[in-house]
């Protein structure tokens, strides 16, 4: 029982690092039916940026993070700007291909400035409590708060304000959110924002307590799709739910089943819907 | 008069790459240009597929070393004879491949391009995993050369050479007969508008399974050819790296022609070769490369060279008739 308990708060560690990502995704496939490959590469920045300021400048490790959320949220900015912008009329076929090439040119960039080794990023907060049975790190009891903080946030932005409403209108119906007047670019600027800040928020987090190395975005984004397939492509909460889903059937999987396969859960999970609902559940119309 | 230039220039280079070894006796030159074939093989496969049908697949790579590993295996662990493993390899892919396309291709668009991405990590996973077949990370070592046919040894790099730009030959003479039949026309109609080529009485799932197995078929094939070449084969054959790596040629070279496979693998394993400095780096060079070309000339070398060309004919056309007009 203190294994299964245990297994749920590491379940609910991962879960909340998955639901942060899917969430950027999610936004950005929502407003613009992009699946944006290359969301892994600045996740893999993300944790970058944070543990070059905290090791190598000695900054703290909340600045740390603030910095690596400015610098994400702009590339991903620019990264709109430059590619899916001049895009915006073409096939699904050269969105995917566009994103892929950012994705091959981050990632090698990463290995050039930082080379390919694995990290370890130090953390304040190696404590570790003991709270009835289960043993957790404070890390690990950041990782869930801030998520969930988080999200609370992001969902207080999406609901109570303009900028959030347009967000979600756009989602809705893009040309209907044209015609009431709703700046699109602006709307996709801000969106691809928030994505990156979202993808720098979920790695500065998780990476003292997973390393920090080049590929570190690959599995990560691929589980991210499978979220957002299974929470429906486009929506806010079906990605935090399939994030949690995930993460704990994930963490239970690992022990109960066997940890050297523990990462093809999430893909034998998203064949099996694709293989029943091949549009994916909860899905929105049509594809 | 057209037709006559093609064949010419066919001939060229057909011509070209046989006479090659012959003027660069560099067994290195000869051993990469060897293995440009190989890709070559795999990125036909991939264009018939994403570039005629219009399904964007990433799992070529996963198929790529199920073909590889048909051949690994057979030959060292079931001591299968040479051939027999070969022809038995990329058909052992194909059934893989009936079987994850009818599923994969029960999705559209991006969903078909992550369901396959997923799979290709799937195929990699249990590579990697599965230590007791496949020798895990380690790999597979001793893996024999293509055996000798009568008295036509293929052990050395040269007879290979000659025996993978053959089968290259049969790939590309094999696509073009697809690609111009009513199959591939059925392909192309897809790709274009799947209701469309429904109402018009084309079936959309059968033929996109066509197009699906036909291009694990040679995907299986380069896998095969690969293994035989190289003689040792490890699971990052399957990696993302590799399928980025044929979607890179492909784009480049042309998606959807048929000499686009070709002039894209030829061209960027001739670049790479140049950037050697540049190692694992040359994705600063190669990804933004893909991401311009798909923003500015999204046919890629061959599709772009098309289309200035049926552009130039237009012109002349309309110059033609205002001419006769004037006169």
């Amino acid at each position: 029982m203190d294994i299964f308990i245990q297994q749920l708060f590491n379940g609910l560690t991962i879960g909340s690092v998955y639901s942060l990502v899917a969430l950027g995704l999610t936004l950005v496939y929502g407003i613009l039916h992009i699946p944006n490959f290359a969301h892994g590469a600045l996740y893999m920045l993300g944790g970058y940026v944070t543990l070059t300021m905290m090791v190598y400048l000695g900054v703290n490790y909340w600045i740390s993070i603030l910095i690596s959320i400015i610098t994400i949220g702009i590339l991903s900015v620019l990264m709109d700007r430059l590619v899916f912008h001049p895009l915006r009329k073409s096939t699904p076929i050269q969105h995917k291909v566009a994103a892929i090439g950012m994705l091959l040119f981050l990632e090698a960039l990463a290995q050039l400035i930082w080379g390919a080794d694995y990290r370890q990023m130090p953390t304040p907060y190696g404590q570790v409590i003991q709270f009835a049975d289960v043993t957790l790190t404070v890390q690990r009891l950041i990782i869930v708060v801030a998520a969930i903080a988080v999200m609370i946030l992001l969902y207080l932005f999406l609901k109570k304000t303009f900028m959030g409403a347009s967000i979600l209108a756009m989602a809705q119906n893009r040309e209907g959110a044209s015609l009431v007047g709703i700046n699109t670019n602006k709307v996709a600027v801000i969106t691809f924002f928030i994505a990156g800040t979202l993808a720098a928020i979920g790695a500065s987090l998780t990476s003292p307590i997973n390393l920090v190395f080049p590929g570190m975005g690959h599995l990560v984004i691929l589980k991210a799709f499978v979220i957002i397939i299974i929470g429906g492509m486009g929506s806010i909460p079906g990605a935090i739910l399939g994030g949690y889903i995930l993460g704990f059937s994930e963490s239970i999987g690992a022990t109960y089943i066997s940890s050297d396969y523990k990462d093809i859960i999430a893909f034998v999970l998203l064949i099996v819907i694709l293989s029943i609902k091949p549009q994916g559940i909860f899905a929105k119309g049509g594809v | 008069m057209a037709v006559v230039n093609k064949k010419g220039l066919l001939f060229v280079l057909i011509l070209l790459a046989i006479i090659f070894p012959l003027i660069v006796p560099n067994q290195y030159y000869i051993h990469i240009l060897t293995l440009a074939f190989i890709w070559t093989i795999a990125v036909y496969g991939l264009n018939l597929l994403s570039g005629y049908t219009g399904y964007l697949s990433l799992a070529h790579a996963g198929f790529f070393a199920i073909g590889a590993y048909s051949l690994g295996l057979l030959t060292v662990k079931v001591e299968l004879n040479y051939w027999l493993a070969f022809m038995l390899s990329p058909i052992i892919t194909c059934i893989i491949g009936v079987m994850i396309g009818l599923i994969a291709l029960r999705t559209k668009e991006h969903f078909f391009a992550i369901y396959t991405l997923c799979v290709g990590y799937i195929i990699y996973l249990i590579i990697d995993k599965w230590d007791s077949l496949t020798g895990g990370v380690r790999g597979l070592i001793g893996i024999p050369a293509p055996a000798d046919i009568g008295f036509i040894s293929l052990s050395t790099p040269l007879s290979q050479y000659y025996f993978v730009f053959i089968i290259l030959l049969l790939v590309i003479f094999t696509v073009y007969r697809i690609v111009h039949s009513l199959t591939g026309r059925s392909f192309t109609a897809i790709r274009n508008s799947e209701p469309l080529a429904q109402s018009l009485g084309i079936s959309p799932m059968r033929n996109k399974l066509t197009s699906f197995v036909l291009s694990t078929f040679y995907a299986g094939l380069a896998g095969a050819l690969y293994a035989s070449f190289i003689r040792f084969i490890g699971p990052e054959i399957a990696y993302t790296t590799i399928t980025f790596d044929l979607l890179t040629y492909m784009i480049v070279g042309g998606i959807g022609t048929l000499s686009g496979p070709l002039i894209g693998t030829l061209l960027i394993v001739w670049l790479s070769q140049n950037l050697q400095f540049l190692q694992d780096y040359r994705m600063l060079i190669f990804g933004p490369l893909l991401t311009l070309i798909i923003i500015f000339a999204p046919g890629g070398i061959s599709g772009t060279f098309l289309q200035w060309r049926a552009r130039r004919k237009e012109k002349q056309r309309i110059n033609m008739t205002t001419m006769k007009k004037q006169a």
